[in-house]
């Protein structure tokens, strides 16, 4: 029988097993509020809203009169918002970042650069919202439209899609660069043809998550004059539109209780949309890490 | 397998040109430093690279045989703080010459490197890379088959050039890497320690194919395997580092020769397993 398998019962060691016990409960206890909250903010919101959203809820204006009241135009604008969003900050993005990896020295001016868009990741929405207002607004006078909601939100999540589309450029190995360069390639060709087809996995889920964030922020818009009552479909970039968030919000700072479900429907299909967007997105990128195999 | 021709012994103060097989030099340095920043690492290499002849670098590691083997396609230069003096001439012109352009160079002058390195594409893919990318407009499906061929892989792959390069095995894909250097019609292939990550039958096939390379191509191939550089190669160079960790050339000479009857002690020593 040896004694070197047998437990260490001394008051030492029974405190060391003690104070891990606690500690793993502790993490438990940390990772059980997160998802019991999400549950039952998840439930409240089903309960209240799921009842409230059918064919009529969606292809209705907004409306003083809860039963007759939808989230027709918002839902547009959100679409109107978000596609623009992404045909501007995509390619912006992605091209900051190629440069930044791909051609910039490694001096000081690009290090103060790269920094800074860190930094901006970290602004906070409101204060995009106010360059929106006075720049997009007034200065170019493209007034409370669609385009200039979009070109804030551009604004707000390219920080979020450089970083995001730079980690990804930056994992690609050197090893295909070189085999790239050694067959005749010139430098775009490397880039286009070898970097960016094995980076695009990566830099579309930082466009995902970062569009996501352009979906629910809705302190930018409100500040840029975005509406909450808007009764026609935005048909173009320089209508006047409003968002979700804002329908939300609208409704739930009213007194009336109808309008409080109402808030609630809506939340379900912005939680709607965004899964859908999340989803579509998945499966893109499935599809090009397909190819690669 | 020992594949060295035997030459007449030639007298030793002739330039090297002096042979009975007249020598085409294609590949030559010129009292070449090289440095990575502050540090020298290769110190007055010259060396004369002749057609269609295989031509390896041995030496310990460190010595900077792949540095050196990289001036070549100019792929030192992608390195920050990589800088040389001397001449690197290919067919007597300067490749480092303000109009010589790197990607026209490296059109001509093929690599292989060490670790296989296909692209995650198809196999079909990867080896119409260098033709796509040069603007080739004839057939791809046969100059795919023609390099898959000469690559001694074609056999191997042809039912499935859908497949992904990475699918294939490590041997494979080296020889992958082969094909689609050859794809690009270079005259010469400069070969990094092409077999230091596959085991010792991929290296087998590795080393017949250079040795069939060899009657079309200019091979330079860098290895640490002093077999290896006597079982393919016509002539070798022996480099060593010196004191201050530079490289040096320290020998340079038919293969057999220099594996025969090293001029130089440290060759000797080196050859015979004394230090290295």
């Amino acid at each position: 029988m040896s004694a070197l398998l047998r437990p260490d019962r001394s008051p030492r060691a029974r405190r060391r097993t003690l104070t891990g016990g606690v500690f793993r409960i502790v993490a438990l206890l940390a990772t059980a509020l997160g998802v019991v909250m999400l549950a039952v903010l998840l439930l409240d919101v089903f309960r209240d809203g799921a009842g409230e959203v059918d064919g009529s809820f969606i292809t209705s204006y907004p409306s003083r009169f809860p039963e007759r009241a939808g989230i027709r135009s918002a839902l547009l604008g959100t679409g109107w918002m978000l596609a623009f969003t992404a045909a501007m900050a995509f390619p912006i993005g992605v091209g900051a970042a190629i440069y930044l990896e791909e051609y910039a020295a490694d001096i000081w001016v690009t290090r103060v650069i790269q920094i800074n868009i860190a930094n901006l990741a970290g602004v906070p929405s409101i204060v995009y919202g106010l360059l929106g207002l006075s720049f997009f607004v007034r200065f170019m006078m493209l007034g409370r439209s669609v385009l200039a909601g979009s070109m804030t939100m551009s604004l707000l999540i390219l920080p979020l899609i450089i970083v995001a589309s730079r980690e990804a450029i930056r994992a690609v190995p050197d090893s295909l660069r070189e085999g790239s360069l050694a067959l005749g390639a010139s430098r775009w060709q490397m880039v286009f043809r070898t970097v960016l087809p094995a980076a695009m996995p990566g830099i579309l889920t930082g466009t995902i998550l970062a569009l996501s964030r352009a979906i629910g922020e809705t302190a930018p818009l409100i500040t840029i004059g975005a509406l909450t009552y808007i009764a026609f479909d935005p048909s173009g970039p320089l209508d006047l539109f409003t968002v979700l968030p804002i329908q939300i919000f609208n409704w739930v700072s009213l007194p009336q209780q109808e309008f409080h479900k109402l808030a609630a429907g809506a939340i379900v299909v912005l939680l709607a949309v965004l899964l859908l967007a999340n989803s579509v997105a998945i499966v893109i990128r499935h599809r090009f890490e397909r190819s690669r195999r | 397998m020992i594949n060295v021709r035997v030459e007449p012994t030639r007298n030793r103060t002739a330039p090297p040109d002096a042979s009975i097989r007249e020598r085409q030099i294609v590949l030559a340095t010129r009292k070449l430093r090289f440095w990575y920043g502050d540090k020298l690492v290769l110190k007055d290499i010259a060396l004369d690279i002749s057609e269609r002849e295989v031509t390896a670098i041995i030496g310990p590691s460190g010595c900077g045989k792949s540095t050196y083997l990289r001036c070549f396609n100019r792929m030192n230069e992608l390195i920050p703080g990589a800088r040389h003096e001397g001449k690197v001439l290919f067919r007597n012109h300067d490749l480092y010459a303000r109009d010589a352009d790197p990607v026209a160079i490296r059109r001509r002058i093929g690599m292989v490197f060490q670790k296989p390195n296909p692209f995650p594409k198809s196999i079909f893919d990867n080896v119409a890379y260098g033709p796509r990318v040069n603007g080739y407009q004839g057939d791809l499906g046969e100059i795919v088959e023609a390099s898959l061929r000469r690559a001694a892989l074609w056999g191997e792959v042809k039912d499935d050039l859908k497949k992904s390069g990475l699918a294939l095995s490590g041997g494979q894909q080296q020889r992958l890497c082969i094909a689609r250097a050859l794809a690009v019609g270079p005259e010469v292939i400069l070969m990094d320690e092409p077999c230091s990550a596959l085991d010792p039958i991929a290296t087998t096939r590795i080393e017949d194919l250079i040795r069939e390379l060899r009657e079309q191509y200019t091979i330079v191939i860098v290895t640490h395997n002093m077999q290896q550089a006597a079982r393919v190669s016509d002539r070798t160079a022996f480099f060593t580092v010196d004191e201050n960790a530079a490289g040096e050339l320290v020998e340079f000479d038919d293969t057999q020769r220099l594996f025969t009857t090293p001029r130089d002690a440290r060759t000797e020593a080196y050859i015979t397993g004394r230090f290295g």
